[in-house]
């Protein structure tokens, strides 16, 4: 399967939020999470959206997704305006969202069956397989979520969005609850597949990790805090790739990115309480 | 390289053993203290009983009275002299199968209705303030409502069975299909499910164990019923049994069989449960 030709313009506009507004009607009135987001991906690029709890990243992540309609402004993929889920986009959610009455491999082959219509029953079984195999959980493949660690049920959901064959895979927050060693090697996992894969290159996630940010990234967008959340500076990350997660830490950059992140995210967009909760 | 393998071919076998014995004796010795307690129990409902059977001074049957009744009603179960004489197990079957009918239809009409008002906001508009007017109906007096239509009073009591088997289920089945949670309905949107698959792989099973739950509450009420609706309609069940028993002056014989109707609900009861378990996910 090859990615679809697309001309040079939308390549280096591939995924356009623009001017994005989006409020909610609450039993308080309306609530405005996020006010005039613009940001332009370019195809290939793996952005990163951190911020505080609460400052609708998350938000930005569904509109994206299709999954939340935008007050104002668009998202436009490829040069077509979005505002429904599509086949295009993959999405890996924040609570891993396995359904719990179906195996590991029905909970990847139902999405395939429902996505790729097109193709026979052996193609689609071959797909589940092959997106297993990659994530290391052909074994377990009979088991019911409830079986399996938070780690390997994290590994389903990847697998699950990777095995639509998307353009776009959107995290949201992906391993937050999940240890350090565990989301180091599932770091390094991502890595890899997205490496591997010729159809899945544009990645968007949303994250409260610094240390996630910098490994994953081309470019680190970070949020100022909501109500109406905005973009408060977008950071490169000029790190050559492949990244190894041992050394990339000694390296001046991303001392200088890391210290930067900590100072926007604890001083210049510091949460601040009146009252600890 | 031989003693090798000797050990591992034994280390788990004798482990196993060990573990099944010790769980194997720790079960019996719970099933053990249960019963011990139950039959306690059962003796202080005997005494109290005969108690309450000598102070009434034989108005109320004793056990022993009532225990003969009962071994001479079981011993010979399926006798049949005609309309007015048959054995208590024709009784009890003849009810459990109204119930059953009447449970069956009631479903059948249930669940789709619940799935309708869980799912569908305008379904539940519409539908929901009429399940609330007539949930607190007793069903009997949807009785004569049952014998005008079918003309006849054992129809009326599978009719009367049927209302009664209608609330719990569409009441537990709409709770559940309109409680399915955001994550779930997010991987059906962000993977395009089309309506069948949503229906068949996240409504419907995740639905299932409140509608297991509607069942079982209905059948139980169903059985609940079954009786004062076949003390109405006469004729056969255990429900007539009982009256005609009444009519009789035989309070053994009505004794007899409020304990089987007891053993009989407890059995609905905890079939039904071990049913739910099958389906249950988690």
């Amino acid at each position: 399967m090859k990615p679809k030709p697309i001309s040079p313009i939308h390549s280096t506009q591939y995924l356009q939020i623009k001017d994005a507004t989006i409020s909610f009607d609450t039993p308080r009135g309306k609530y405005t999470a996020v006010k005039n987001f613009n940001l332009t991906i370019k195809r290939g690029e793996t952005i990163s959206i951190i911020g505080h709890s609460g400052c609708g990243k998350s938000t930005i992540l569904n509109a994206i997704g299709g999954l939340v309609k935008l007050t104002q402004g668009e998202v436009i993929l490829g040069g077509v305006t979005v505002d429904a889920p599509g086949p295009d986009r993959g999405i890996v959610f924040q609570n891993y969202s396995l359904l719990p009455w179906l195996s590991v491999y029905a909970n990847i082959y139902e999405a395939v069956d429902s996505v790729l219509t097109g193709k026979t029953k052996a193609e689609k079984a071959a797909i589940v397989e092959s997106f297993l195999k990659k994530v290391n959980l052909w074994e377990h493949r009979d088991k019911k979520p409830a079986q399996i660690s938070g780690g390997m049920k994290q590994r389903v959901a990847i697998a699950r969005a990777f095995a639509i064959q998307p353009e776009v895979l959107l995290l949201d927050e992906p391993f937050g609850a999940l240890d350090a060693l565990t989301k180091s090697s599932l770091h390094e996992e991502l890595v890899t597949l997205l490496s591997l894969d010729n159809q899945t290159d544009t990645v968007v996630i949303v994250t409260h990790d610094i240390e996630e940010a910098i490994f994953l990234s081309d470019r680190i967008v970070v949020m100022t805090n909501g109500p109406e959340a905005t973009i408060g500076e977008i950071i490169d990350v000029p790190i050559p790739r492949p990244r190894d997660k041992r050394e990339i830490i000694h390296l001046r950059e991303y001392v200088e990115i890391h210290d930067r992140l900590l100072y926007l995210l604890m001083d210049a967009f510091a949460v601040h309480r009146k009252v600890a909760a | 390289m031989k003693d090798e393998i000797v050990l591992r071919e034994t280390w788990p076998k004798t482990t196993l053993r060990h573990f099944t014995f010790a769980a194997l004796k720790q079960r019996i010795i719970g099933i053990g203290q249960s019963t011990l307690w139950m039959l306690a129990g059962f003796s202080v409902l005997l005494v109290w009983w005969g108690l309450a059977s000598s102070v009434s001074a034989g108005a109320l049957p004793g056990p022993l009275a009532t225990m003969k009744v009962l071994w001479q009603l079981v011993s010979d179960p399926f006798y049949d002299n005609g309309p007015n004489d048959k054995g208590i197990g024709i009784q009890l079957f003849s009810s459990i199968v109204r119930v059953f009918i009447g449970f069956g239809l009631g479903s059948l009409v249930a669940i789709p209705m619940g799935v309708l008002i869980g799912a569908n906001e305008i379904c539940k508009k519409l539908f929901y303030p009429l399940v609330q007017l007539l949930r607190p109906v007793s069903p009997l007096a949807w009785f004569p409502i049952g014998l005008a239509v079918f003309k006849h009073a054992g129809e009326a009591t599978i009719f009367v069975i049927f209302i009664t088997s209608l609330w719990p289920t569409l009441i537990n089945t709409s709770f559940g299909v309109a409680s399915v949670p955001d994550d779930h309905r997010n991987v059906a949107k962000a993977f395009g499910f089309s309506k069948g698959k949503y229906l068949t792989k996240i409504l419907i099973p995740f639905s299932l164990p409140h509608i297991l739950t509607g069942l079982r509450l209905s059948i139980g009420v169903a059985w609940l019923v079954i009786v004062a609706g076949e003390m109405l309609s006469g004729g056969i069940g255990i429900g007539f049994f009982v009256w005609d028993s009444w009519n009789a002056l035989s309070l053994e014989r009505v004794m007899s069989a409020i304990l089987l109707i007891g053993i009989v609900g407890l059995l609905l009861d905890r079939g039904f449960d071990f049913i739910a378990r099958k389906f249950s996910y988690t």
